[in-house]
């Protein structure tokens, strides 16, 4: 009996340790709802790494946001769906101003568990790169920013680089499309399909199953079809496979582009001298060339505050893309205090304003020193992508290279029409009349 | 002292049939009822309904499901994801192509289209037990996800594969906050919890419990096992389905193929395998375990570490749940297989015989 009663007790102080301690007031709180561990965790450590060095720095170096200083909480999602509401659930009630500031879950299902709710809880979803793609219609998704670019017009934006490979058209082209057999590999087949049509290529889709480390057979029929390039859509220990694969029945990797899920270190280091020469798009560029890099490296691991366990890894593509990420979110915090009030905390409602009318411009990003790490942002209600523009880079056997020195933008005129209607779909089912808010 | 049941006497059928024989325990549960229904909803936190009792509720009701068709009828499923999951896309399509269908009736409709689904894949249990079966529902946790993933039709042809929930309308009455969802999702489940009940108590749940025991000798004394095994798979996809369908409605809000995945079907198992095989009140238990443990060691282990001047990181707490659900899933297939049921059944019976053991 006694023992029965001490755990009843025990359960119930648990219960009560349950209640949520608010933050700091005069803080500018940030909600990490990200994962470190599960079948995507290596990727989760490199990116969330540099998102919270950035945020480090900021503090480090000029004290915050015009003053006000950023905190912030992790909390792991495993990318799991449920625990990723319930992270979004406990970090949103910790502040009460700020709710979060605004939530970057690098998860595409979590991030479509949390569309409705963040829109009703009034704090914006940034899908920096991934999500719900008709969210770049403002109009129907006011609370959520798919920025810089989406799966379908970094597609277009490969499709434009392989013809101005092939001076400018690839009319009789064979392109094989490989994916990944889910949300995210099916996403882009749209907009391939609408290439082709007009840029006379033909197509052939071959789907992989989750998670992807048996592809004989798919690349069996790559050899037989013989296409001109693979288009690669692969995630997690499906790229490495797809890399050795490609090797085993000799497939050129310089004719094999991969999109940016596929075009970490992570995905070629364990494929060896199989990656040697592959290619992947990529909004942000890897090294510490580029000196807002350099100076976290300085300033922040000077400090002994870094946030990354195996420092080599600070420079790689995830680890630029976690900094340009928070680059994006603290210009966007800048720009509502510029409207607001500087020195200002900044709540939710006030970062969507920011979030809708962000322009980050490359003399904005030479002055922080991140000139060519990430392309320029500007974002409108008719448009949360603000940006489209991706570059490719190319595996060299130890360091990705950037090869087109320029940034390659997606045939918008061909692909934002289809978000919108995907969007007026939805907002059909949902009985939502499409409006800007103010 | 606890249980002072001198005086209880039992005069009819109906008061001996009763679910609650003794007085206590009734108002105990009209207690809990009362603070479920009643105290729950006005002193509960946003938090506690959205990220806590709703799942909670949602996945007891599947392995509510589970624990009819493994604990009662012996049949071992790791299917129980996919019919979740065939339920959350039934009553979306219900929802989405007929006009002005009443959103109970199309749970229930999804109900029975996992229902028939389940039906089919239970099929091989007429030849095949243990293991084996368990490997057969196996194809219907992969074939389901599979289906969902390849047909475009049943996601509304949504480029990504993902559903999004419609709204939740009663007779005009918009469920939309976290509390109208949790009255909701209480209310159906406390219902089916009661019809589960019964069904365990009737010639139905007996002539399961005598095919889990023995099947042979259950044909021999005249049941059949076909039917019996059938409604069976049939009763508790009915459970599993509307389980999905609340997950998909009154939870996430949206779902894709992928969240209802083989982990989800192995945590329903050990929803049960901790709560208790065989037993209603174990669902309940073990889902509140599973989903609370984690929770609870996400908010303790930080100052923990931090009171012994450990380093902790967020991922840590990860792996230290991963190490604890696997040690506590041993020690109670070792030590108490009938899980946490059997053990507030052992306090119960103690407590009944307190302070005057013998």
């Amino acid at each position: 009996m006694k023992p029965l009663q001490r755990l009843l007790l025990c359960c119930v102080a648990a219960l009560a340790g349950l209640a949520a301690l608010p933050a700091q007031a005069d803080d500018q709180f940030i909600a990490l709802a990200d994962y470190r561990v599960g079948p995507y965790g290596a990727n989760g450590q490199a990116f969330y790494g540099g998102f919270i060095d950035y945020l480090s720095y900021v503090d480090l170096k000029e004290g915050g946001v015009n003053g006000v200083k950023l905190t912030w909480e992790e909390c792991e999602t495993e990318y799991n769906n449920a625990k990723g509401v319930e992270c979004y659930e406990r970090l949103k009630t910790k502040d009460p101003v700020t709710k979060g500031t605004a939530y970057n879950v690098m998860a595409t299902g979590v991030a479509y568990a949390l569309i409705d709710k963040s829109a009703e809880d009034k704090v914006p979803l940034m899908m920096v790169g991934y999500g719900r793609t008709d969210a770049v219609d403002g109009s129907v998704f006011p609370w959520a920013f798919p920025l810089v670019t989406t799966y379908q017009m970094q597609v277009s934006a490969i499709v434009k680089y392989l013809s101005s490979k092939n001076g400018g058209s690839l009319a009789g082209k064979k392109i094989v499309y490989l994916y990944h057999d889910s949300a995210y590999g099916k996403e882009p087949i749209v907009a391939l399909e609408a290439e082709s049509a007009i840029g006379k290529f033909k197509l052939v889709e071959i789907p992989v199953a989750h998670p992807g480390n048996e592809q004989g057979a798919q690349w069996l029929r790559i050899r037989q079809e013989n296409p001109d390039y693979v288009i690669f859509w692969g995630w997690g220990v499906m790229n490495q496979t797809a890399l050795k694969a490609a090797q085993k029945v000799g497939f050129p990797r310089d004719h094999m582009v991969g999109s940016w899920w596929a075009g970490s270190e992570e995905d070629t280091v364990p494929a060896g001298e199989a990656a040697k020469g592959y290619m992947s798009a990529t909004w942000n560029v890897a090294g510490t060339g580029v000196p807002l890099i350099a100076d976290i490296e300085k300033v922040v691991y000077g400090a002994g505050k870094g946030n990354m366990q195996d420092k080599a890894k600070v420079g790689t593509v995830l680890y630029n893309r976690g900094v340009s990420v928070a680059v994006a979110m603290v210009e966007a915090i800048r720009t509502a205090q510029g409207k607001y009030g500087k020195g200002k905390v900044v709540s939710g409602e006030q970062m969507r304003w920011a979030l809708e009318n962000l322009n980050i411009t490359n003399a904005r990003l030479g002055q922080l020193g991140a000139t060519g790490l990430l392309p320029e942002i500007k974002t409108s209600c008719a448009n949360h992508e603000g940006s489209g523009m991706v570059k490719i880079q190319q595996w060299d056997g130890t360091k990705w290279n950037i090869i087109t020195p320029d940034w390659i933008e997606g045939n918008k005129a061909l692909i934002h029409p289809l978000f919108m209607a995907n969007a007026a779909k939805y907002a059909k089912e949902k009985g939502i009349t499409p409006a800007c808010m103010k | 002292m606890f249980y002072r049941e001198a005086g209880q006497f039992k005069t009819s059928y109906i008061a001996d049939g009763q679910i609650f024989p003794i007085r206590q325990d009734r108002i105990a549960f009209a207690l809990l009822l009362f603070v479920a229904f009643i105290v729950v909803p006005v002193i509960g936190s946003e938090y506690w309904f959205s990220a806590i009792l709703i799942p909670s509720l949602v996945l007891a009701l599947a392995a509510l499901g589970l624990n009819l068709l493994t604990g009662y009828a012996g049949q071992l499923s790791l299917g129980s994801a996919a019919f979740m999951a065939v339920g959350a896309y039934a009553a979306y399509n219900f929802q989405l192509r007929i006009e002005g269908i009443p959103i109970l009736l199309s749970f229930v409709l999804a109900g029975l289209c996992s229902a028939a689904v389940g039906v089919l894949f239970g099929l091989p249990s007429l030849r095949i037990k243990g293991f084996y079966l368990a490997v057969a529902t196996l194809a219907a946790q992969f074939f389901v996800v599979w289906v969902l993933t390849k047909f475009a039709w049943f996601s509304n042809d949504s480029s990504s594969g993902v559903i999004s929930a419609q709204k939740v309308v009663i007779f005009g009455y918009v469920f939309n906050t976290p509390v109208k969802n949790y009255l909701l999702v209480l209310s159906i489940v406390s219902l089916m919890a009661l019809l589960a009940k019964n069904i365990v108590r009737s010639s139905t749940g007996r002539a399961w419990m005598a095919v889990r025991d023995m099947d042979v000798a259950a044909e021999v004394i005249g049941i059949p096992l076909m039917t019996t095994k059938l409604l069976a798979f049939a009763v508790s996809s009915f459970y599993c389905g509307v389980a999905g369908a609340l997950y998909a409605f009154c939870y996430l809000g949206s779902v894709e193929p992928d969240g209802f995945s083989l982990d989800l079907s192995l945590r329903i198992l050990f929803m049960i395998i901790i709560g208790g095989v065989g037993s209603i009140m174990g669902a309940f238990l073990g889902s509140a375990f599973i989903l609370l443990l984690p929770i609870l060691l996400d908010h303790w282990l930080p100052p923990l570490a931090a009171l012994l001047h450990l380093p902790m990181r967020s991922e840590s707490i990860s792996h230290i749940q991963s190490m604890l659900f696997g040690g506590l899933i041993i020690f109670f297939l070792i030590a108490e297989p009938h899980g946490l049921a059997r053990l507030w059944q052992i306090g119960k019976e103690k407590l009944r015989l307190w302070p005057f053991p013998h």
